[in-house]
């Protein structure tokens, strides 16, 4: 299942970081699912809790690339499993119009994703994670909306 | 704002929990990482956290160190959050100042590389820290509770369910669309696995309903809109008008005899029979009081016949009632409402048009001794006593073509059994085949029940599917497979039985939008989980019984009302309910009352005041976004949608989330 090791290799210097917003209900207790089915993946995702995926401001994602990360994942439940009835209908319609903006101000498309992983789903949290790394190590890391000042 | 931050006294609690996390993570390394963040002011370790000895260990250490703000890296918060806050509470720190990092699902679990897990504990706890230097004191709000539970749907499961809360002391109304409550059951002739006549043990329950003090009957009442919240529901109800005086009516029955429209079919008797416009659905009924039908009451079409008003000897008809809205409080819902049957009309190889090839809900009418024929087992086509009866299961069910249910409906194999049974007990000459993919049982004496069909009575089970039905004659051709043997076979009947399947009600979907929780892929309404809160929706305060939830026989329906109602009876014994404190708080001064926090808003939570602000002096009105914090679920959708960022979420705010965005990505 891990892809840390053959990912390692390919490029060694490079860890990328990806920053993953999780709902709380669905892809949250899926990722804890992850967890307790000791299903791998790399310790570049670190998971920030959100009540629900429709609380995930443009703002937060911005912030996040601005300040290092090198792919974002907004992961809520599935469209009509909401706990909040409609939350996740909202996040799928603001970010099929802010992807657009992120790749507009040079996000490789590839780097942002909104996925739905229910809290059922260990392994397809797992999955998610392992795909969009893959997809970052592709890509490099970014550099595009790094800002310079960032850094402590 | 960064004076104020330095003040924080932050304790950092690692956890080893055993070797789960103290495997892969260097947890003394996390402890003194920990030490140099901004604003810690005390970090430790232990092996077990969570264990008392842990638990005090944290206590004792904010009362030395004088701690303001806890944050605990261990396992998931959906683990022990509630177990923190409470040891924080109990130490005088307001429950809301503890911040959980996962570093056991989320981390040690998940990788194999001590350094990583390490490196990711020691982030994932920075953003803790972070995120906790932020929280508010959060004090949860208080609402009452209305002492009142309304039923949605009276047949057996609300019932059972209205018995129970009002046998608690509590009021209890219940609102049945029909003008009987009863429902299905009433419809049954016996029931499996005992065989004792469903009218027997359900009409002592009805009267029991109808006299009981504490409950109330909306008979012919549809629920029209609710809102509220959990001890608040605020619900219109609508009577509809039965044309009929309850009062004064005394159930007589000289107007049903009198009427001249005879040509409806009788919903009760499945269509078997018809009855007049003025009807009482059946002998049993309660409230045992007619009801007049618009659509074919001849003084309502055309204003001549009134015959039933001039014959009625109380005066009780009154064609001038109106549909009546009332509005009612309610603490608590149960929904009970029940089940259908699929419609026949894409399954044409089973003939369901012809009159000999019936379901098995019309089947119990026709055994029923109050039925059609008085009990008598005739076909509906020339009364006739018939031979040869096929059964066929899983119509419909099991089925995942887009004209079936791909679930099982459960109730069919004993049903079918007992169908099966209960001819060879009146007509043991009576031939009884039937068609089956599995026979499925499960159950206290069900399949000493199926099996009693099969070696006592004789009857024919054959496993496999009816391909197609010819009628011949007086004859039903029916052709079919018995995969045992793998021979086609074709069977002479003379009255086919078909086990439809069962399904949501068609207003379910309606229903679910009024009273705002789900449904699943099916239209079933969807519980909290499918194990461990099986009778509550996810809108606290709305509970689920019977088969609206899945299909469900009478003992499963019976438990679970029971099980919803005393989840009723645990919410109204409450004097005050707590609130989430995480909710939505609208910033006035940044508020522009553009409003489009209300249209995202899911609960209706959010409305409008009119306030006044002093402007250097000079007084200006606005409008600005209210939350009502009873409503609100915290979702957070409006603070995405406040174009001025006015409206923020109580712990999970936006500098929060922000703090914690930065943390992970030093």
């Amino acid at each position: 299942m891990s892809l840390d090791s053959n990912i390692a290799n390919k490029n060694e210097e490079f860890k990328p970081l990806i920053v993953a917003f999780c709902c709380n209900w669905c892809s949250y207790a899926g990722a804890d699912l992850a967890g307790t089915s000791r299903l791998k993946y790399p310790a570049n995702v670190k998971i920030i809790r959100v009540p629900c995926s429709c609380r995930v401001n443009l703002n937060f994602v911005l912030r996040a690339f601005q300040h290092g990360a090198d792919g974002v994942v907004i992961a809520g439940c599935h469209p009509g499993d909401c706990h909040y009835s409609t939350g996740n209908y909202h996040t799928r319609r603001r970010f099929s119009l802010i992807t657009n903006l992120t790749e507009y101000i040079g996000i490789e498309k590839e780097r942002f994703k909104v996925d739905w992983i229910s809290a059922a789903e260990g392994n397809k949290f797992a999955t998610v994670m392992n795909d969009i790394l893959e997809d970052v190590y592709k890509l490099g890391p970014n550099k595009k909306l790094r800002d310079a000042r960032w850094k402590i | 704002m960064q004076g104020g931050i330095k003040l924080r006294k932050i304790g950092v609690f690692v956890c080893w929990c055993g070797s789960n996390i103290a495997a892969t993570v260097d947890v003394e390394q996390v402890v003194q990482e920990a030490n140099k963040m901004s604003g810690v002011a005390y970090a430790a370790d232990y092996q077990y956290m969570c264990s008392e000895i842990g638990q005090n260990m944290m206590k004792d250490a904010i009362l030395k160190h004088n701690l303001d703000r806890v944050v605990i890296a261990a396992c998931s918060p959906r683990m022990h959050e509630g177990t923190f806050r409470r040891a924080a509470e109990e130490s005088g720190i307001n429950p809301y100042l503890v911040e959980i990092a996962n570093i056991r699902e989320q981390c040690s679990w998940v990788h194999k590389d001590k350094k990583a897990g390490t490196e990711k504990a020691i982030a994932l706890t920075r953003a803790a820290v972070a995120k906790v230097t932020l929280n508010t004191e959060l004090i949860p709000g208080e609402i009452d509770v209305v002492k009142k539970a309304l039923i949605i749907g009276g047949g057996i499961a609300g019932i059972q369910a209205a018995l129970d809360i009002a046998d608690a002391g509590y009021k209890v109304d219940i609102v049945e669309k029909t003008p009987s409550i009863g429902g299905r059951m009433a419809q049954l002739d016996k029931t499996f696995p005992t065989l004792d006549c469903s009218a027997c043990i359900l009409t002592p329950k009805m009267v029991d309903a109808a006299r009981h003090p504490n409950i109330t009957l909306h008979t012919y009442s549809e629920v029209e809109k609710i809102s509220g919240y959990v001890g608040n529901f605020n619900v219109s109800i609508k009577k509809k008008a039965r044309y009929v005086d309850m009062d004064k009516c005394t159930g007589c029955r000289i107007c049903t005899e009198k009427c001249p429209s005879k040509k409806a079919k009788s919903e009760f008797e499945e269509g078997l029979k018809n009855r007049g416009a003025v009807y009482i659905p059946f002998a049993q009924a309660v409230p045992n009081v007619p009801v007049i039908d618009t659509d074919e009451c001849i003084k309502l079409k055309t204003g001549k016949c009134g015959l039933c008003e001039k014959l009625c000897p109380s005066g009780a008809i009154d064609f001038n009632q109106k549909d009546e809205m009332i509005t009612e409080e309610y603490g608590a819902i149960v929904v009970a409402s029940g089940y259908d049957i699929i419609d026949l009309d894409k399954f044409g190889e089973y003939q369901y048009d012809h009159p000999d090839v019936i379901t098995s809900l019309e089947f119990e009418r026709i055994t029923n001794a109050a039925g059609p024929t008085n009990g008598k087992f005739v076909r509906p086509s020339d009364g006739e006593k018939p031979k040869k009866v096929v059964f066929v299961q899983c119509v419909g069910s099991r089925d995942k073509t887009e004209r079936g249910k791909s679930y099982c409906s459960k109730i069919c194999c004993m049903y079918t059994a007992k169908h099966s049974m209960l001819i060879k007990e009146k007509y043991p000459d009576i031939e009884a085949y039937v068609f089956y993919i599995d026979v499925r049982t499960p159950g206290k004496n069900f399949d000493e029940f199926q099996r009693r069909a099969v070696e006592k009575y004789g009857v024919q089970y054959i496993k496999g599917m009816v391909g197609k039905i010819f009628p011949e004659g007086k004859k039903l051709m029916v052709h079919g497979v018995d995969t045992m043997s793998g021979e086609t076979l074709v069977i002479d009947a003379d009255m086919v039985v078909l086990a439809a399947a069962t399904k949501a009600k068609s207003d379910a979907v309606d229903l679910k939008r009024k009273l705002n929780i789900s449904t699943d892929i099916n239209n079933f309404f969807t519980e909290a989980h499918p194990k461990l809160r099986p009778v509550e929706t996810a809108s606290a305060g709305i509970y689920l019984a019977g088969a609206c939830q899945g299909p469900k026989d009478i003992p499963e329906t019976v438990a679970q009302s029971s099980a919803a109602a005393a989840k009723v009876i645990g919410l109204l014994n409450k004097s005050k309910l707590v609130n989430n404190p995480c909710v939505s708080a609208v910033d006035e001064s940044l508020c522009s009352g553009c409003l489009a926090c209300t249209e995202m808003c899911p609960y209706d939570a959010i409305s409008f005041k009119n306030i006044e602000i002093d402007d250097h002096g000079q007084k200006i009105k606005k409008v600005v976004a209210d939350v009502n914090e009873a409503l609100c679920h915290g979702c957070g959708g409006c603070t995405v949608t406040c174009r001025p960022g006015a409206i923020d979420l109580k712990g999970f705010t936006n500098k929060q989330i922000l703090a914690e965005v930065d943390a992970i990505c030093r």
